[in-house]
C-alpha cells in the first residue's frame, strides 16, 4: 500500500485547559476523498488545523507528505479552507484569487477555477456583496489556485443548495482522480456517503477509519447516521476498529 | 523574503485602500482640511502657524497610519486571512514589506497634498528643504504603522483597536514639544518625552523650520527609524503561524 498523505500518530491537543484530542491515531490516503465525519464540538476543525500546522500540539505527531505538519517546506503544499470564509471582502473575486495565485506559482488559471467553483459570472464583484455560500466558494477557490496536492476543507458546502453541493463533490472526486488528497469536514452525514473514506470524530476521539461499506457491514445498518449512532452509543458493539483507536471512556 | 510576494501583498493592500473611498478620505482630505484650519485659527500669526503647522506634518502620517494599519491587521487576525497566509509560502517579512510598501505609497500622496496646500497656498516654509519634510513624514508614517501592527494584537475588535489610538498619540502629542518647547518641560516630563519616538519626527521636523541640517537631523530620523525597526520587530513576534 502507498505512503499516507496524512499519518496522524497518538495525537493529543488541548485548547486553553480543555483537552479536545485524546491519542488520536489515523491516516488519509493519498488520492482520495476522505470525510471527516461528526458532532459539532468532536474536534474536526482541531485535527485539521494539526494537519494545516497551525495548531500548537500537546503530545503526538502529525505527518504531511512525509514531512512533520507545519514544515516550512509543507508551505504552499496544504490548501486550508476554514470554517469561516477566509477572503478579503473589499476586493472583488478576481483580486482576492490574483493574490492567492500571485503567493503560490503566479499561473493564470483564475478563469479555470472561478468556473469550477460556479462563480465565472462574479468575478468583478466585491467579495463583501456576494451571499455567504457564494463567499465559502471564493474561499475554496483561493485554495484551489495553487493546485496544492494536498487539500483541507473545514464544512466547504455549508450553506449551499443542493445542486450546488452535488456539483462540489463531483469537483472533489475530480481533483482526488488527478491525484490530490482531500480531507473534507462536514456535520451533515449524508455527505458521509460522497466519500472514498470515513473518519467519525465525537468528544475527540476517533469512533471510525474505514470505508462507507466496511461501515455499513460492521454495524449492519446501511444508513450511515445510523451507523453511527451505533458507533458511538454502543461501541463494545464493534470489533473491527483497532484497540489504539477505541474509545476509553465508553458508555 | 520574497520579492514578488511582498510585492504583490502590497499591491493588495493598496487595491483594498482604493476599494474603500472614505478611508482615502480620511487620509487625504482630512490631513489637508486641518491644515487650512489651523491656518486660520492662527491668522493673525503666520510664524505660530509655521511652527505648528510644519510640526503636524510629522503626526499626520503617523496618526492615519496607526488608525488604518491596526484595523486593517486586526481584520487579518479576526477573518483568518493571516492564518491562511501563513500556510502559503509567504514569510512574516514579505507582510511586513508589503504593508510598508503600500502605506510608503498613500504617504507619499497624502503628504504630497497637503504639502502642495501648506507650502504652494498657505505659506509654509521649509527652509531645509521639502525634501528632508517628506522624509520626516515617511518615518512618521513607517513608525504608526509598526506602532498599529503591534497594538493590533492586543486588540479583539476593532472598536478596542480605535481605543488604542488616543492612548498611543496623546500622550506624544503632548510632549513631543509641538505644544511646549521640549526644552521648557518638567525635568521628569523631559525624560518621558525623550523615549517617545513622535519627539524626535517633530524635532526632526523644528530643525527643519530652522533650516539646519545638521547632525542632529541626523541622529533625529535615526531614531525614528531604529524605533520602527523595534517596533516592527515587536509586532513580527506577535505574527505566530501556530496557535493554540
Amino acid at each position: 500500500m502507498a505512503e499516507p498523505a496524512i499519518a496522524v500518530d497518538q495525537l493529543v491537543v488541548y485548547r486553553g485547559k480543555r483537552q479536545v484530542l485524546f491519542d488520536l491515531n489515523c491516516s488519509v490516503p493519498t488520492g482520495e476523498v476522505t470525510g471527516l465525519l461528526g458532532p459539532s464540538g468532536g474536534g474536526k476543525t482541531t485535527l485539521l488545523r494539526s494537519i494545516v500546522g497551525v495548531q500548537k500540539l500537546r503530545s503526538g505527531t502529525v505527518t504531511v507528505l512525509g514531512l512533520p505538519a507545519g514544515d516550512p517546506a509543507l508551505r504552499g503544499r496544504i490548501g486550508y479552507v476554514t470554517q469561516a470564509p477566509s477572503v478579503y471582502a473589499d476586493l472583488s473575486v478576481r483580486d482576492n484569487l490574483r493574490y492567492f495565485a500571485a503567493l503560490t506559482s503566479g499561473a493564470d488559471r483564475i478563469p479555470q477555477v472561478l468556473s469550477s467553483v460556479g462563480l465565472a459570472e462574479r468575478a468583478g464583484d466585491r467579495v463583501g456583496e456576494l451571499s455567504g455560500g457564494e463567499r465559502a466558494r471564493v474561499s475554496l477557490a483561493c485554495a484551489l489556485i495553487a493546485q496544492p496536492p494536498v487539500l483541507v476543507l473545514d464544512e466547504p458546502t455549508v450553506g449551499l443548495d443542493p445542486v450546488l453541493r452535488r456539483d462540489l463533490w463531483n469537483l472533489f472526486h475530480e481533483l482526488a482522480r488527478g491525484g490530490t488528497t482531500l480531507i473534507v469536514s462536514s456535520h451533515v452525514m449524508d455527505e458521509a456517503a460522497r466519500c472514498d473514506r470515513l473518519l467519525l470524530l465525537a468528544e475527540g476521539r476517533l469512533y471510525a477509519d474505514d470505508t462507507p461499506e466496511a461501515i455499513r457491514e460492521q454495524t449492519g445498518t446501511h444508513d450511515l447516521e445510523e451507523a453511527f449512532l451505533r458507533l458511538v452509543t454502543q461501541p463494545e458493539a464493534t470489533t473491527q476498529l483497532e484497540a489504539t483507536t477505541r474509545p476509553e471512556a465508553a458508555r | 523574503m520574497n520579492p514578488r510576494i511582498a510585492l504583490a501583498t502590497a499591491w493588495r493592500v493598496l487595491r483594498q485602500l482604493r476599494n474603500d473611498p472614505r478611508t482615502i478620505a480620511l487620509l487625504v482630505v482630512a490631513p489637508s482640511g486641518l491644515m487650512i484650519l489651523l491656518r486660520y485659527v492662527y491668522n493673525d500669526s503666520q510664524q505660530i502657524f509655521d511652527r505648528i503647522g510644519l510640526s503636524l506634518l510629522g503626526i499626520f502620517p503617523f496618526v492615519t497610519m496607526f488608525l488604518v494599519t491596526s484595523v486593517a491587521m486586526l481584520r487579518e487576525r479576526t477573518t483568518g486571512t493571516l492564518e491562511r497566509l501563513f500556510t502559503t509560502r509567504l514569510a512574516k517579512l514579505d507582510l511586513l514589506i508589503g504593508y510598508a510598501l503600500a502605506f510608503a505609497a498613500a504617504t507619499i500622496v497624502q503628504v504630497g497634498v497637503v504639502s502642495l496646500i501648506g507650502f504652494g497656498w498657505l505659506g509654509l516654509d521649509a527652509p531645509a528643504g521639502v525634501g528632508w519634510v517628506l522624509v520626516l513624514a515617511l518615518a512618521s508614517a513607517l513608525l504608526g504603522m509598526a506602532t498599529g501592527l503591534l497594538v493590533s494584537a492586543f486588540a479583539t475588535t476593532e472598536f478596542q483597536a480605535v481605543q488604542f489610538l488616543p492612548a498611543v498619540v496623546l500622550p506624544q502629542f503632548l510632549l513631543c514639544g509641538l505644544l511646549t518647547p521640549r526644552s521648557h518641560m518638567l525635568e521628569v516630563l523631559r525624560w518621558v518625552s525623550n523615549v517617545l519616538p513622535m519627539s524626535y519626527a517633530v524635532e526632526g521636523l523644528i530643525r527643519v523650520r530652522q533650516g539646519n541640517v545638521d547632525a542632529v537631523l541626523i541622529r533625529d530620523v535615526a531614531v525614528v527609524i531604529g524605533c520602527i525597526l523595534a517596533a516592527l520587530a515587536l509586532g513580527a513576534a506577535t505574527l505566530r503561524r501556530r496557535t493554540s
